[in-house]
């Protein structure tokens, strides 16, 4: 962990704004105050010896009972050095929202839209924030640990 | 010439492609705006196939999600299982025997083959080459009797288990493979007459779709269609899995990053599988199939009799599930569409407490617009099903 290039480069630069860093497994992670998170990941992507240049996953994970309640986890990759990043973020109930970081990677366009669609978190600054895997009517969002799994949708009619 | 180009109905027409067009195999919609026969502006809607794979797999137990990842991309379920087990073994921190993991990489390389298979015939078919779709259905074919006979079913295979295998191969499996190889490679070379000088498939398909190499780094493209833009990013060999680091085999890339390069890719993919799977046939050695850890791998049926603590383990893994340590970890490998990653999160009960995919054709499917505005609606066709977009996998 201590060679780990990424997490000095990160803490060198960012110190106060990394929360906690691990590495379980041979995965690599750095939890960052969402304040930071767009400046942290154009560092990541543009620092001549990161090149992040893959935003290869995006998703969220719902600690309900946690405060923060919601993490939201990118996984990045370096072609270039051939290195794998986690980056996590924390959003809490309350403010339920975090910039979006489309205009870096425009593959997050799609996971960003999943993520608001499935957990409800709002990206700041998305270009076309809507629900992707299920219709504009459903009510709630699934994936959060309250929603009951045997929960019934109202039926709709015909749109337009 | 200008008084009547006024008087046109030069309007932008809204159609619907979808979301149940013969072409568009899995359901997805497109909303376009054209002018003319040109595409102005591309929406694509997807959901259509939508089951809740995650909210299923936190509801049920750590093996019971190894059928739903048969549906994911439900062309090549080996590679599914295989991902998913190795994921479970990562977070756990097992090593499976070698044999097994030998078996893994043909169940793997086979599924490949069937997909790009099914891609190459499916394409081949929507541009109007019913000849080329039913000589590659037939290799199919021979490769799911192949997986038929190795797992039992031939779609829905869900061969793998966490820390080994269901069964191990059968007898006469390794004569049956190499001759049904023989009659695919046949195959291979008509289709690839058939297609690969075919003037009128040449024209469909070449300089549609190009997809730059640094956009489709950006786009997050994997796979065949990143590697037909010249990058040679293949998970096998970058981070080698399994036993894939001892087997022999090349990379292919394309020059352009266009529809004729991602087929020529798979093309050349099925070939390099085949040469794997004829090599860990080579190699396999004898021994194991299952890890020797009764809390994470049932027994055989002799040992749940004999041997105290695989009973107990039996019973308890049968009604709690097995218990990863609390964690989270982050494993892939190469689907046959690009990179499959899966990314769970253990609170060290016997459900998985998040269990989520990366799905390859999701980023690929996301890019379409890129892909086909300013070309014809046309370049559709062969533009989407070179994407290879799998509806139960992009949608889960």
């Amino acid at each position: 962990m201590k060679n780990n290039v990424t997490t000095n480069k990160l803490n060198a630069r960012f110190l106060e704004s990394i929360v906690e860093t691990h590495s379980y497994r041979g995965d690599d992670t750095a939890i960052v105050k969402k304040e930071k998170l767009f400046e942290i990941c154009t560092f990541l992507r543009d620092d001549e010896e990161l090149l992040y240049n893959f935003m290869m996953d995006l998703t969220a994970v719902d600690y309900l009972g946690r405060e923060p309640r919601f993490e939201v986890v990118y996984h990045l990759y370096s072609l270039t050095y051939n290195r794998r990043f986690r980056i996590k973020t924390l959003v809490s109930e309350s403010e339920c929202s975090v910039d979006s970081i489309v205009p870096i990677w425009v593959s997050a366009n799609w996971f960003e839209r999943e993520v608001y669609d499935l957990y409800g978190i709002i990206f700041k600054g998305h270009p076309e924030l809507r629900r992707i895997l299920l219709y504009e009517e459903f009510q709630g969002h699934p994936l959060r640990k309250d929603y009951p799994i045997n929960k019934r949708q109202p039926l709709i009619g015909p749109t337009n | 010439m200008s008084d009547s180009a006024k008087d046109l109905h030069s309007e932008h027409m809204v159609i619907n492609m979808g979301p149940s067009h013969p072409v568009t195999h899995g359901t997805v919609k497109f909303l376009l705006t054209l002018e003319g026969e040109t595409i102005v502006d591309m929406k694509v809607d997807i959901g259509y196939l939508h089951r809740g794979f995650e909210k299923m797999c936190e509801n049920g137990t750590w093996e019971q999600v190894m059928p739903y990842t048969d549906r994911l991309n439900y062309v090549s379920p080996l590679i599914n299982n295989v991902g998913y087990a190795l994921a479970v073994e990562k977070l756990i921190d097992i090593d499976v025997p070698e044999r097994c993991k030998y078996i893994r990489v043909i169940a793997s390389e086979l599924a490949r083959i069937s997909d790009h298979y099914t891609n190459i015939a499916a394409s081949g078919l929507e541009l109007g080459a019913f000849t080329a779709f039913l000589y590659f259905v037939e290799a199919r074919e021979l490769i799911w009797d192949l997986i038929e006979m190795m797992c039992g079913a031939r779609v829905t295979s869900n061969y793998v288990r966490i820390g080994g295998i269901k069964n191990d191969l059968p007898d006469g499996f390794k004569t049956k493979a190499r001759e049904s190889f023989k009659r695919c490679r046949q195959l291979w070379a008509d289709v690839d007459k058939l297609l690969t000088k075919n003037r009128i498939f040449i024209d469909r398909v070449r300089d549609v779709g190009i997809m730059p190499p640094d956009e489709a780094i950006a786009w997050g493209f994997t796979g065949p269609c990143l590697r037909a833009c010249g990058i040679p990013y293949d998970v096998r060999k970058f981070h080698p899995y399994l036993v894939y680091d001892q087997m022999d085999f090349e990379v292919p890339v394309g020059a352009k990053g266009d529809n004729f390069d991602r087929y020529l890719v798979r093309m050349e993919e099925i070939n390099q599988s085949m040469r794997i799977v004829e090599q860990a046939m080579e190699k396999i050695p004898s021994g194991p199939i299952n890890v020797d850890m009764p809390e994470y791998r049932w027994q055989s049926k002799d040992d749940i009799g004999n041997r105290i603590e695989s009973l107990i383990f039996h019973f308890k893994t049968v009604i709690e599930g097995i218990k990863p340590p609390k964690g989270e970890i982050y494993s892939a490998v190469e689907g046959a569409n690009g990179e499959l990653g899966f990314y769970l999160v253990s609170d060290g009960s016997g459900k998985p407490y998040k269990c989520r995919v990366r799905p390859p054709c999701f980023p690929l499917t996301a890019a379409m617009p890129r892909m086909v505005k300013g070309g014809f609606i046309a370049d559709i066709v062969p533009t989407f099903d070179m994407i290879n977009m799998i509806g139960g996998e992009c949608d889960r």
